[in-house]
């Protein structure tokens, strides 16, 4: 079990990854019910975004002034995307059967994907992406954190008291919260909504592309490709934690990661699970949680009043 | 009102995206059909490999190679009388895919043969379609062995499951094998994990180079599966790092291997990761920054940038004007597509200069006498229809690019 400490660190580095594109799906869910399929693509453009500002600035520019340009740089992209799919393709179906915008999303996503493969140069593979050099640090002698984990460890809380403080705290925040507890009377009562909804969709891109540079600067490598299998996993963790509650994204991303590493490393050491452990299995046993999660709390780790609305 | 203009404006927008696309992907086809004088016959090759997608790297590759092969044919009138045309399609690496085009392509009178598709677990769902039709598939790239010897090859009892397979390459138990030996013999590991993607190619791959591997005398420490389009393989690479292997072997595709490859790497274990044909491309070093110099592929036959019959098929590539690199398997396809073109010159020079009837039989059992020499050497096929070329060559990472670090041909 020695080796406890460095899987758990490995699980929360990608929860918090999971976490942050997670908030994206549970926003938009907690104020239009819709599952915006196409936000695991959002999050795969931030990171294209992420890149071109890279490559746009002069060679030779530090990390530490790069990437929070780099970020910039993806965010503006992602919620260019973002709103525009908000105002062209959701906003004409709002009052549409709910299926329809959800296969509006899948087909977004699909085109989004392939237009990025088509039109991004040389992207029809991995493209690289810059990596933070130098060596993990050394924690203790079984625990050694990398600087691209400890990168989005750090981030990741920060963007979340933002978020919290401004859906708390601010004007536009509590209007956010009328909204998603009751848009009709919230618009009566002079809010908005359209204006909120895209500010919904707009903040959930811009922590898309926070993620996909954290994302970017672990991996070294971003692709076309990327956003479907993590999309996925967000979505899971948002509704693992509650889907529409946005701490409830964090805690369930942190949830899922933890339960993905540790069943990698453990559960083939049970006697008779040899089979079913490793690598193979991580997802198995990720969904395996899910399902017993949400027979004891079907609205998830966090969530409240969503039977109501699913 | 205001609401309707929008919903068209927006299917309009998607529709014109989903276009773009889609004739983005057909390209560079022009040159190959002018069937339009007389007594011409045109013969279609069909070509199925990933055309999208993560491995479309590859797959441009063979269908250009095909292509490029085709036109030659055409250039030098090959075969008097008929005029070739390839008809390319994308299986996306999905065996549904591969079935849906072998279905299409069976159905379209005019094709004789097919060159593809690049993965094993493909080319599963495909030749019975093919078998089923009597239509000649020729592979550039699969090495499951079970494709041509039948399942149950290790156990010693070789059946060939379909007379319309044949393939360019070398199985995975000639690549596995020579890998183990490598690694043992040569690069003196002992100690070795090995990690596959459960798919059809790369779970047999690293079955086979462990029986290997501890018959020599070796020890597997470990072993752990990834799933393939997955990118966070963490986890594994601690546990590749406590299990205090000496070396890594990977049995699957490039996208996967480089990953794990860098995530090893960054854990603290300096140890190299050695794969198969599946890794060996460009993009497992160049999609990440972390340096992979030591790791090893396997690949079948010479490096064609050194084989004298080779020089023309890259000189010809590079005036050909192609947008994507023939990458690892342009050779084999130019050979398998050729191949293809010698048994329709066979098949045409038997009846009189025409095409018989029963043309599609008749090519599939010229293809078993097809001999001549191609970019990788000498072409010809055994009583299974696998490539009688075992040429094999180790390539190391050094200074981000692949060097060819040893060449053998391959006996037991």
């Amino acid at each position: 079990m020695h080796e406890l400490p460095q899987q758990l660190a490995n699980g929360l580095a990608l929860g918090a990854l999971y976490g942050l594109i997670a908030i994206g799906y549970t926003m938009v869910y907690g104020i239009v019910q819709l599952i915006n399929f196409a936000h695991g693509e959002i999050f795969m453009i931030g990171g294209f975004g992420a890149l071109t500002t890279y490559t746009a600035l002069p060679s030779g520019t530090s990390l530490l002034v790069a990437i929070p340009l780099m970020i910039v740089g993806g965010a503006i992209a992602s919620v260019a995307v973002a709103t525009a799919a908000e105002r062209f393709a959701y906003r004409p179906l709002r009052n549409a059967p709910r299926l329809a915008p959800l296969i509006t999303a899948i087909g977004l996503s699909i085109a989004l994907q392939q237009l990025v493969w088509q039109f991004y140069p040389d992207a029809k593979k991995a493209v690289s992406f810059p990596e933070i050099p130098g060596e993990a640090f050394e924690i203790t002698s079984n625990l050694s954190i990398q600087r691209s984990d400890a990168f989005v460890l750090i981030l990741a809380p920060l963007c979340m008291l933002a978020l919290g403080l401004f859906v708390s705290k601010s004007r536009s925040g509590r209007a956010m919260q009328a909204t998603a507890q009751d848009p009709d009377t919230a618009k009566l009562m002079g809010i908005n909504t359209d204006r909120i909804i895209v500010m919904a969709f707009a903040i959930g891109a811009a922590f898309a592309a926070v993620a996909a540079v954290a994302y970017g600067v672990d991996k070294g490598q971003i692709n076309f490709e990327m956003g479907f299998i993590l999309g996925l996993k967000a979505f899971t963790a948002a509704v693992l934690g509650g889907i529409g509650n946005i701490y409830g994204a964090m805690v369930g991303g942190v949830v899922l990661g933890i339960a993905e590493s540790l069943s990698i490393a453990y559960i083939e050491d049970i006697p008779g699970m040899q089979q079913l452990g490793g690598g193979a299995w991580s997802n198995v046993w990720a969904f395996v949680l899910l399902i017993l999660v949400l027979l004891v709390r079907p609205q998830g780790l966090l969530g409240e009043r969503v039977a109501d609305r699913a | 009102m205001r609401h309707r203009s929008l919903l068209i404006l927006t299917s309009v927008l998607t529709t014109g995206a989903l276009t773009l696309t889609a004739c983005g992907s057909r390209d560079d086809k022009g040159g190959s059909d002018n069937n339009a004088s007389g007594d011409n016959v045109t013969v279609v090759i069909g070509v199925d490999a990933p055309l999208t997608g993560s491995l479309s790297a590859l797959g441009q590759g063979i269908k250009n190679s095909v292509d490029l092969a085709v036109q030659t044919a055409n250039k030098n009138k090959e075969v008097p009388g008929v005029t070739f045309k390839i008809e390319g399609l994308d299986d996306q690496a999905v065996p549904a895919s591969g079935q849906a085009n072998a279905t299409k392509l069976v159905g379209n009178k005019d094709v004789l043969g097919v060159v593809g598709p690049l993965n094993s677990g493909v080319s599963q769902q495909m030749q019975g379609v093919f078998a089923s039709a009597n239509l000649a598939q020729v592979s550039p790239a699969n090495t499951n062995p079970a494709l041509s010897q039948g399942d149950n090859w290790g156990k010693g009892e070789f059946k060939r499951p379909f007379k319309t397979y044949f393939r360019t390459a070398a199985t995975d138990v000639v690549q596995g094998k020579f890998a183990a030996q490598y690694l043992f013999k040569d690069a003196g590991k002992k100690k070795v994990f090995v990690v596959d993607d459960k798919q059809t190619y790369g779970a047999g791959l690293a079955a086979i180079f462990s029986d290997e591997f501890k018959r020599l005398g070796g020890t597997v420490v470990g072993t752990d599966h990834v799933t393939v389009k997955e990118t966070d393989f963490s986890s594994t690479a601690d546990k590749v790092k406590s299990s205090g292997a000496d070396s890594v072997y990977f049995g699957g595709q490039y996208p996967e291997g480089g990953l794990l490859s860098d995530q090893i790497k960054k854990t603290g274990a300096k140890i190299p990761v050695m794969g198969g044909d599946g890794i060996y491309d460009p993009a497992f070093i160049s999609a990440s920054a972390e340096a992979n110099d030591g790791d090893l592929a396997t690949s079948i036959g010479y490096p064609v940038e050194k084989l004298d019959t080779a020089k023309k098929f890259i000189a010809d590539y590079n005036a050909g004007g192609y947008k994507d690199p023939y990458a690892a398997y342009g050779g084999y396809s130019y050979d398998a597509g050729w191949s293809i073109i010698q048994a329709v010159k066979a098949v045409v020079a038997a009846n009189n200069g025409k095409l018989p009837a029963d043309a599609r039989a008749k090519v599939t059992e010229a293809l078993g006498k097809v001999s001549f020499d191609g970019v990788t050497g000498k072409v010809s096929f055994d009583e299974y229809g696998d490539t009688t070329n075992k040429q094999l060559t180790v390539y190391k990472v050094e200074g981000g690019k692949w060097v060819d670090v040893k060449s053998d041909t391959f006996n037991q």
